[in-house]
């Protein structure tokens, strides 16, 4: 799995590219926990090169939701296939996380 | 005698080898020129329960992972096998949510994904004895396009 991070502001950006499983789930959390300092309250998780997830992931995915949302911060994903997509409506995670076509829409409206 | 594919897999319990596990058994099943939804079916099943065996069949260490898939006709039936400490009450491991790890990370969906993906999903465990889950999908047959 290949993870790129930007911080811009008190936002951060997180783009994965891979398999999101119990193996790279682990490498995620890590690497968003390592970039999540206190300025940061706004998390927009890029999933368009994620082409598979399965219930590590999302447990990797909520939990992040879950920290962000423990200091008032949001979080949103961005452009998700179909498998991936399915998975998250399949577990309830679109009903709390917005999901945005682009990062341009998630930052202009997360 | 049924014409069967057969392979078998065995690794150490590690979280790197589920994504081998899940991308060998995925080629098999691509044998019967599945849908791709059909095949992400068998990648998260098999993920679902390799993982499980990661997770839990060897706390605090490593054990062997068998994994058995086979192909007759068009039914599919993958063997998950470990040899570890077994499940206690499977009845319970089956309920979606439920997860013996207090970590809050575990969704406790793993057997509820399964059951979703596949069309049949048998757990065999005792404590002590390890843990045979088995997934059985069938892939019906699609009618060849008019040309």
């Amino acid at each position: 799995m290949r993870i790129d991070k930007q911080t811009n502001g008190e936002t951060l950006i997180v783009r994965l590219d891979g398999e999101l499983d119990e193996h790279t789930a682990q490498k995620m959390r890590e690497a968003v926990q390592e970039s999540l300092g206190d300025e940061i309250t706004r998390l927009v998780l890029n999933l368009h090169g994620v082409t598979f997830i399965d219930s590590s992931g999302l447990g990797a995915i909520l939990g992040r939701f879950r920290e962000i949302s423990q200091r008032n911060g949001r979080m949103c994903l961005v452009s998700v296939n179909p498998q991936v997509r399915h998975i998250l409506e399949l577990a309830g995670v679109l009903k709390i996380m917005p999901l945005y076509r682009s990062e341009t829409r998630a930052l202009e409206e997360a | 005698m049924e014409d069967c594919n057969e392979l078998v897999l065995e690794f150490v319990s590690r979280p790197e080898n589920v994504a081998v596990a899940r991308v060998t058994v995925a080629a098999l099943a691509a044998q019967l020129d599945p849908s791709l939804p059909e095949l992400d079916d068998v990648r998260l099943a098999v993920s679902e329960a390799v993982t499980n065996a990661t997770i839990h069949a060897y706390p605090g260490t490593t054990g062997r992972v068998v994994v058995r898939a086979r192909l007759c006709q068009r039914r599919l039936t993958v063997e998950i096998i470990d040899y570890g400490q077994g499940i206690a009450d499977i009845e319970q491991a089956r309920q979606p949510s439920f997860s013996t790890d207090p970590n809050p990370e575990r969704m406790g969906l793993g057997f509820a994904f399964m059951e979703s993906c596949m069309d049949q999903v048998e757990v065999e465990s005792a404590p002590g004895r390890g843990t045979t889950i088995r997934l059985i999908k069938e892939f019906p047959e699609v009618p060849a396009e008019d040309s």
